[in-house]
């Protein structure tokens, strides 16, 4: 497709900074419209529906990890209130499993029942639905349940799993391995090995990153009926991707597209957590066209956090080669990914692993490239692409070893990195594993990050001692995010659901309102505000005459939804060609209104007139005239009118690349193994920032979540596969007092590719704080001669490492290669 | 997450309380505040099918002096809220305040109770391991009348006190301190307002003869090492006290309560004291 708009004038960085703030369209730091009904409390979200005669569901969900399933017996009294899995076959046509392939050679797929059948596999799966008139007595009916099940050995650990396994998780497989892949690049062979032998350093470790709970304030819920007039299911579910739900209910549903509307409403944070088809949600839609009565059921935070997906778990055995001045030369890497018990729909179980294999080279050059991945199924909730991904294990492998590399060669590790990255003048640069990134000056940003956090100070600071007893440390790390990756990247990671083109509907109303349909959908991105600002600039319609439709099937065009950064590059991409059409359809009606050839005809500031200056006519004039006054019009007049639908796909589909560089400061208490936050400073460059105030905010937001990664967040099992942590008093997430106020400096390299500049930014602050803050804590730690490498940086952890170093200088916590330990 | 069915009554006085208590039919216990009993109750895990709310009753809500001794009289209803904006009278050289100012978030403590929360005997609190601190009493009426229970034997392990079943803890004597009393009080969380993973306390009140250390936090009851009150009132200052608890003497009590398996929470523990002993002497 060849996109309406030429190439947008903000392409360069200087014009860009030339112009007068603007105050309304691109790059106004314009409030958010949604924020009126948030902070008057007069958001819609799922668990506001109530419809008549709604009926409320709760589920009874597996005690056990893993066991085969011999009965399940329904309470005395309530067999018409609970269903089990043969319920659901028995229907016509029958429910079927979630089955999630990927593409590549030798994958394993799951079948993952709604409702548990012949076996469960992780603790809390779905065992049968109960349906009450409250949520209290759905509960009580689901403590009633009683499910005999023979117990199987629980896998429990990924390296187990991989290599020893206790049980095999899907016994058809005959392993416990959904994937194995290898990425090489660069010297192979012998020239690798020769290269090995002759680097001047090389460091090794293993490295961990903890199982995560994401954990979005509003959990996910869902509210259906079935409505008779249309012979429609219509599905209220807290979702990010509702036309892909859409899709994979009636792939298990059995019925076909059109007869199912999935709408998306406000939602409460998404984070990755709500781009899933839910078992749940095929059950309350198969339930409720069988009782004939709306039905609901909500999350609640311990199903939340014992029952439903985890995101994050990696293991890294890694080896690096530099040069004696820490320049990068060689990774060669064997990665293993935790997915979990089933492959989840779209993204599959092998998401994480394919971005391992391909991203771990980050944004520096080197001469060979292996990584080797497992993706691997355990007792365990599956995982799911959490913000930044596998980004945010990568960014802590590939960070952590830069530094120790550096300290191997005795030089300052952003000396390290300004040797290896790529550099400004060679971009656009297709990397060792053919990533090619578009744009930036990454050197740049770690030069004004060493100087924003002044190094030297620390530096000065750590010579003397703390009066407390604390050791002080500073450190940093560098990542990009690639992001709206297109087309041939989802294609080529094998995944089911591969993005295409996207499209935006545009409507001007007869007063001169437009109205825009997307089929991406917000769950707290301030897309309502940031696409009206898009249409202003092409249009020049005021922002509050902009309405946003999304998060409707039966409302917008087709679209994969909000994943993966891309909603302001592909949406606003599509908006913005749809403006364009729409401009087009504007200048051809006024022509023939005034009577004046096309190119006569003009439209700015919202309004449009012809050159001379004889007519000029509002937007809501003219499209007075075109709904209500059409004997006005000529002949020859395109009948289309104003409503068109736009469509965009970026010029080189392989995404954009934002990028930044995260320092920080902290203090480690010795006695305790705590650790503060003592400044953090972000560099971050995003490209042309469509409402700089909204990319703050996604930054403030995510570098809290990375101090969770950091800092806090584990999800821990025993070795029967029990969950550890059902509450958040147990599953600790970062809160107010730990999250210090970033300091955030921009830089705007636009993007070649994109409509206005822009770069996907939503994920970024997620993805480096677990690296910083290891680099800086193992800057503390180097005076006692202990390293950390395992997230999250527990107080226990920080204490084994100090521990284990003065036992006899073992590097990196004991826990590091077995994981169960806190 | 939703509470299974309980009957709820509630009572106007002590005696109200204690005749419904004494229901042996029923699983009854009483609520106060519900900081703690309100999740346990959603969560499933506790199963009481009658609760008593005793957060109304007037004599559990008065703080006072007594003027036969000087002891604080602390209602077991009185919230932790009122304590840390100094409402009632302060006999601890500010350690009450001080304490209850840290007790999870001003949220809980604008309805947890100090009674609640003692009654409730996690071994993580706060009031569990203070009154020890400072040889509370605490005030118990059953059917069988009014009973004082040394705080220092109050909590017999996690989440199981010395009350009778059907006792209700109706107030704590907190005796009055010293002028030249000095008090530490740290704990360690993972989180301001999180429960405390250890828990060090020292009061030095040598005109009083009282050299008192306690480590809480613990898989019980709080580790109280008591000095005697002739080696305190012969000390010749407060350092001369403190110089007796040792690395090795606490460490000995650290393990002797079963702690020291765990590497990490014996040396928090040994920690949180020695910060306690230094807060207390400075």
């Amino acid at each position: 497709m060849t996109p309406i708009l030429p190439a947008y004038s903000l392409m360069d960085h200087d014009i860009a900074r030339a112009r007068p703030l603007p105050t309304t369209g691109v790059g106004a730091s314009l409030q958010r419209k949604e924020d009126r009904r948030f902070l008057a409390g007069e958001g819609e979200f799922v668990g506001n529906i109530k419809l008549p005669g709604m009926l409320h569901v709760a589920f009874a969900r597996s005690a056990v990890a893993h066991g085969r399933i011999l009965a399940v017996h329904k309470p005395a009294g309530f067999e018409d209130a609970v269903f089990t899995m043969a319920d659901l076959e028995a229907g016509s046509p029958p429910v079927g499993p979630i089955r999630v392939l990927s593409s590549l050679p030798g994958f394993k797929p799951s079948s993952q029942w709604p409702l548990a059948r012949d076996k469960v596999r992780q603790v809390g799966e779905p065992i049968a639905m109960c349906v009450a008139a409250s949520r209290a007595e759905a509960e009580d009916i689901a403590d009633a349940v009683v499910a005999d099940i023979e117990d199987l050995p629980a896998v429990v650990d990924m390296l187990e799993a991989r290599d020893a396994p206790p049980a095999l998780v899907h016994e058809e497989w005959g392993d416990n391995i959904f994937l194995e892949t290898l990425v090489e690049g660069g010297l192979k062979g012998d020239a690798f090995e020769a290269l090995k032998r002759g680097a001047a350093v090389k460091v090794h470790r293993r490295l961990r990153t903890a199982r995560q709970s994401m954990a979005p304030m509003e959990g996910r819920g869902v509210v259906c009926s079935w409505n008779t007039r249309l012979d429609q299911l219509e599905m209220h579910t807290a979702a990010q991707m509702p036309h892909i739900n859409r899709a994979g209910l009636s792939e298990t549903l059995g019925i076909d597209q059109a007869s199912i509307r999935v709408i998306a409403p406000d939602v409460g944070g998404g984070f990755g957590y709500k781009g899933i088809l839910l078992p749940e949600e095929i059950c309350l839609a198969w339930l409720t066209r069988h009782i004939g009565r709306p039905v609901k059921w909500i999350e609640d935070r311990r199903e939340q956090l014992i029952a439903n997906t985890n995101c994050r778990e990696h293991h890294y055995d890694i080896t690096v080669y530099a040069d004696a001045r820490g320049r990068l030369l060689a990774i060669d890497c064997d990665s293993v990914i935790d997915s979990g018990a089933y492959s989840s729909y779209p993204f599959s179980a092998c998401l994480e692993a394919a971005q391992v294999g391909s991203i771990l080279p980050g944004p520096y050059k080197m001469e060979a490239f292996r990584c080797r991945t497992w993706s691997v199924s355990t007792n365990k909730p599956p995982i799911l692409p959490y913000r930044g991904v596998a980004r945010a294990g990568v960014c802590f492998a590939i960070e952590t070893m830069v530094d120790a590399a550096a300290r191997a060669a005795g030089v300052e590790p952003h000396e390290a990195r300004l040797a290896s990255l790529i550099e400004a003048d060679e971009m656009p640069y297709d990397n060792i594993t053919r990533k090619h990134f578009d744009s930036g000056d990454y050197p740049e940003a770690i030069r004004r990050a060493m100087q924003a956090i002044d190094l030297p100070r620390w530096r000065a600071r750590q010579g003397a001692a703390e009066p407390d007893g604390r050791l002080i440390g500073v450190g940093h790390a560098v990542f990009c995010e690639q992001a709206a990756h297109g087309t041939s990247v989802y294609y080529g990671w094998g995944i089911p659901m591969v993005p295409g083109h996207e499209q935006c509907g545009a409507r001007m109303t007869p007063d001169g309102r437009l109205e825009l349909r997307i089929g991406a959908q917000s769950h707290g991105q301030s897309l309502e505000t940031t696409l009206a600002q898009v249409a202003n600039e092409i249009l020049g319609i005021d922002p509050d005459h902009v309405r946003l439709v999304h998060g409707d099937t039966g409302m917008t065009p087709y679209s994969t939804g909000t994943w993966g950064s891309r909603s302001m590059v592909m949406s606003g991409g599509a908006v913005a060609e749809a403006c364009a059409l729409m401009v087009e359809r504007v200048r051809d009606i006024a022509a023939h209104l005034f009577q004046v050839p096309l190119d006569q005809v003009m439209l700015a500031q919202g309004r449009v007139s012809d050159r001379a200056g004889g007519h000029s006519l509002t937007l809501a004039e003219l499209a007075h005239v075109w709904y209500r006054q059409p004997q006005r019009l000529p002949p020859g007049v395109n009948p289309a009118g104003l409503e068109v639908i736009g469509g965009y796909k970026a010029r080189v589909d392989t995404g954009t690349f934002s990028y930044a560089c995260h320092a920080v400061a902290v203090a480690v208490d010795p006695g305790t193994g705590a650790v503060e936050l003592l400044d953090y400073v972000i560099v971050e460059d995003a490209g042309t920032l469509v409402n700089p105030m909204v990319v703050d905010g996604q930054i403030y937001g995510g570098t809290a979540q990375g101090i969770g990664t950091a800092l806090f967040e584990e999800m821990r099992y025993d070795s029967q596969g029990q969950p550890l942590a059902s509450t958040l008093a147990d599953y600790m997430l970062p809160g107010a007092t730990e999250v210090p106020a970033p300091r955030i400096i921009h830089m705007e390299t636009p993007s070649p590719y994109t409509t206005f500049g822009q770069k996907g930014m939503g994920e970024g602050g997620a993805i480096a704080p677990g690296a910083a803050i290891a680099n800086a804590v193992n800057d503390a730690l180097r005076p006692l001669g202990a390293e950390l490498t395992e997230l999250p940086m527990s107080p226990r952890r920080v204490m084994a490492a100090i521990a284990a170093s003065r036992a006899g200088g073992v590097i990196g916590s004991p826990h590091a290669a077995k994981g169960q330990a806190a | 997450m939703k509470a299974p069915v309980f009957d709820f009554t509630r009572a106007l006085s002590v005696a109200d309380a204690v005749a419904l208590l004494a229901d042996t039919a029923r699983f009854t216990k009483p609520l106060a505040g519900g900081q703690s009993l309100g999740p346990m109750l959603n969560l499933r895990v506790a199963f009481p099918e009658h609760l008593i709310g005793v957060r109304q009753i007037e004599s559990l809500r008065q703080a006072f002096i007594d003027p036969a001794n000087g002891d604080l009289v602390l209602g077991a209803a009185v919230p932790h809220a009122q304590i840390e904006d100094g409402l009632i009278p302060d006999v601890t050289q500010g350690l009450l305040a001080h304490v209850a100012a840290n007790i999870a978030y001003r949220a809980v403590r604008n309805r947890g109770t100090v009674g609640g929360s003692l009654a409730h005997a996690d071994p993580a609190a706060d009031w569990v391991n203070t009154m020890p601190l400072l040889g509370a009493r605490m005030v118990a009426v059953g059917l069988a009348g009014e009973r004082e229970i040394d705080a220092r034997t109050f909590m017999t392990g996690p989440f199981t006190t010395a009350l009778d079943e059907h006792e209700l803890l109706v107030a704590v004597r907190v005796p009055a301190l010293g002028k030249n009393a000095r008090w530490g009080y740290v704990k360690f969380c993972r989180k301001p307002g999180e429960f405390a993973e250890a828990v060090g306390g020292v009061l030095i009140d040598r005109a009083r003869g009282i050299g008192r250390l306690v480590m809480g936090a613990t898989d019980g009851a709080p580790i109280v090492l008591e000095e005697s009150a002739e080696r305190v009132r012969a000390a010749s200052s407060d350092s001369a006290v403190a110089a007796h608890w040792t690395d090795a003497r606490l460490s000995a009590a650290i393990d002797a309560a079963g702690i020291g398996h765990d590497p990490y929470s014996a040396q928090l523990h040994l920690t949180m004291a020695r910060r306690a002993i230094a807060v207390a002497l400075a």
